[in-house]
């Protein structure tokens, strides 16, 4: 049983149609990395399967699970197991981090139907996530992403994946602004938090990441779609050969489309 | 006066002339004074610039009688109305100006004189004379000072003597029956906080019924040099209180003042807070949130006068108004010439949680003096669809998200207040109060 099914998405962002028909079957436990040049619709596709206003879907369909997850609102869709981390975490000031991650795991369990968390065995949760995703517990008493830096508020957005225990884990450009050392941490939460029962959609520009987090499917994006698909090899060639070889063999993708230009 | 006087202002000078005479002569004088130049004035109309965001047509049109004492005295109010957290020292209440003291405890620890107005006037009128028999500017702007100092027979004196240290919070309340409809009170507030002293002060604004009454409120605090006041406001009236107040605060130096404000109830309510910062180094800060729904109208007017060297303020204040509400913020600091040295800045940041409520605000800067740090800013928005997103990207509910939001943003303006029960308490009130309910339904 597949856990995510699109078939022929098509979205439009301010009335400008940015997927144009992507269709992407995800199994359990897989981790599908997807690439391609800026502009291709990279941010568009974890923004339209995490619900975000302003993001209009005018064909196709997307399956999670068996449920009509275009059907769902964005809180609906966190709480049967979908989560997106941000390519720009917001901050929130006078929200504290801790409070935020409680009230959000016990909305998600009352919306499923489980009992919720008291504050003991919340913070018996935290302890063992911090471990696991080596985070001081300093930046729980602060409030959210606020004043974080690039590392700090990327290692807060798989921590919080840590804590939610999503199905799916669609990451959003995750090692943009990283240096080396943070992408690696985060890439090692990342690591630690994959199973036979969770599935990843790792949306990247680089190929680097994927040193890190090993795909098992790597696809490019380009002109609103899926063009190629492969293993991580592709992303090797990607990262040797960039992406003007692929006009080659789908002539229909404008030139802009594979230059990372805005078209 | 051209035309004839208002409704509001016939029935006035109907209950001015049921008020007895104190036999203190100047006393007399100053009521009798302060009558006639409310009279001549009227009610501030809508030209009145310091009063053009709060029409007052149709209170002019409300003809009130004096709430009526021994109702006032028999009124049922439970302890419960105005019991709070944090605040365990002496506390004076009264219910529709009337001081209650089966309410009250006087008691308020050594180094403090709290006492019912009407019991130290009769004690001792001279010391009070300065306050009382001051004078206000004629003018419809100051109607309302001029109605309470014709028509205040009791309220709050409240002397810290030097060098005290106050442990306990002492607590002001003013009830407002709600059990008298169509009438007014009126109270007069005289605190003195003498040098090198401190202590903590909550005003306390509650209703305990739902009857349309109007209360009015002239506070003077006088903080000597080296002392420090700090003054909790909590405004919880009903949504058919009307309550006008002033609140006028002298700083000598090295005194330092704290305000904290969270406004919550009331139909109509004018705030009205002036500093006079006369002593060099004086401190003078401010904080503020008011939440409004419905069709409640809120008015504040923050003054501050610089009048000295080295002297500070800081003004922090927060708005949401939601339904049909108006909220009016208008933050004025004025740096007089020769106060050099000056550090003053003002924010007030408002955010509008439905498109029939209506916030003005509007931060004033007028400086005549050569060195001086001076910053304003004011904003009005929505909350922002980023965060509530990403709240919401997490599983939190919208409504909740919302809400959790709007906390956020006013929690700023509370966060600073030392007495942390009391600052629970306050954001708790103000959690309830916010518009959860009403987008969920």
């Amino acid at each position: 049983m597949h856990m995510l099914k699109i078939d022929n998405l098509h979205a439009r962002v301010e009335g400008k149609e940015i997927l144009k028909g992507l269709s992407l079957t995800v199994n359990p436990g897989e981790v599908h990395a997807i690439m391609g040049p800026n502009g291709a619709g990279k941010s568009t596709l974890g923004n339209v399967l995490s619900g975000r206003e302003g993001y209009e879907v005018t064909e196709g369909t997307v399956s999670f699970g068996g449920q009509d997850l275009l059907a769902l609102e964005p809180e609906e869709r966190a709480a049967v197991g979908v989560f997106l981390a941000f390519q720009y975490p917001v901050e929130i000031p006078g929200v504290n981090n801790t409070y935020f991650l409680r009230a959000a795991l016990n909305a998600q369990r009352k919306f499923r139907g489980e009992d919720e968390l008291d504050s003991m065995r919340f913070l018996k949760l935290v302890r063992e996530k911090l471990k696991i995703m080596q985070i001081s517990d300093e930046l729980l008493h602060r409030a959210v992403n606020e004043g974080f830096s690039g590392g700090e508020k990327k290692r807060n957005e798989i921590f919080q994946m840590a804590v939610l225990e999503p199905k799916l884990a669609i990451l959003d450009e995750t090692d943009s602004g990283l240096d080396i050392d943070a992408l690696k941490q985060v890439a090692e939460g990342v690591n630690a938090l994959r199973s036979p029962a969770r599935s990843f959609l790792v949306v990247t520009h680089y190929q680097r990441l994927l040193d890190y987090i090993e795909p098992d499917f790597v696809h490019v994006l380009a002109g609103g779609r899926i063009v190629e698909s492969g293993d991580k090899n592709l992303a090797l060639k990607l990262e040797a050969e960039g992406y003007a070889w692929l006009a080659d063999k789908h002539p229909h993708l404008r030139k802009a489309d594979l230059a990372g230009e805005a078209a | 006066m051209t035309s004839a006087p208002s409704p509001f202002v016939r029935a006035a000078l109907d209950a001015a002339a049921g008020v007895p005479a104190t036999g203190i002569a100047w006393l007399d004088a100053a009521r009798r004074e302060n009558l006639e130049a409310f009279a001549e004035t009227g009610l501030p109309e809508g030209r009145n610039e310091a009063w053009k965001y709060t029409p007052l047509r149709a209170l002019s049109q409300r003809a009130l009688a004096l709430a009526d004492a021994a109702m006032a005295a028999g009124a049922d109010v439970p302890g419960a109305l105005f019991a709070l957290p944090g605040v365990d020292g002496g506390r004076a209440v009264f219910v529709d100006g009337v001081f209650r003291a089966d309410l009250s405890s006087l008691d308020a620890g050594t180094g403090v004189e709290l006492a019912p107005l009407a019991v130290a006037l009769a004690a001792q009128p001279e010391p009070l004379r300065f306050a009382l028999a001051n004078r206000y500017r004629r003018g419809a702007a100051d109607a309302f000072a001029h109605l309470n100092a014709a028509l205040a027979t009791d309220g709050v004196v409240l002397r810290v003597a030097d060098n005290a240290k106050v442990a306990k919070p002492l607590q002001i309340v003013h009830v407002t029956s709600g059990a008298q409809a169509d009438t007014a009170w009126h109270a007069r507030v005289l605190v003195e906080v003498g040098k090198g002293a401190s202590v903590d002060i909550v005003e306390h604004f509650v209703s305990a019924g739902a009857a349309t009454q109007l209360g009015t409120v002239v506070a003077d605090y006088t903080v000597r040099e080296g002392a420090t006041l700090g003054l909790a406001i909590l405004q919880d009236a009903s949504p058919a209180t009307t309550l006008i107040r002033r609140g006028q605060v002298r700083l000598d130096a090295d005194a330092q003042a704290t305000v904290h404000a969270l406004e919550l109830g009331g139909a109509l309510v004018r705030h009205e807070l002036t500093a006079e910062v006369v002593g060099d180094r004086a401190r003078f800060d401010t904080r503020g949130v008011f939440a409004l729904a419905g069709r409640q109208h809120l008015d504040t007017q923050l003054e501050v006068h610089h009048k000295a060297r080295d002297t500070a303020s800081d003004a922090l204040w927060r708005g949401i108004a939601d339904g049909r509400s108006r909220g009016v913020f208008r933050g004025a600091i004025v740096v007089a010439e020769g106060a050099d040295g000056t550090d003053a800045s003002l924010s007030n940041k408002n955010l509008l949680l439905s498109g029939s409520a209506e916030i003005d605000t509007k931060p004033e800067l007028e400086i005549y003096a050569d060195e001086v740090k001076a910053a304003h800013g004011a904003t009005i928005g929505q909350l922002d669809e980023r965060s509530l997103f990403y709240l919401r990207s997490r599983g939190i509910p919208l409504v909740e998200a919302r809400s959790l939001l709007t906390l956020a943003f006013c929690r700023a303006a509370l966060e600073s207040l030392p007495n942390e029960a009391l600052r629970e308490h306050l954001g708790d009130l103000l959690v309830a109060r916010l518009p959860a309910s009403t987008a969920a339904e």
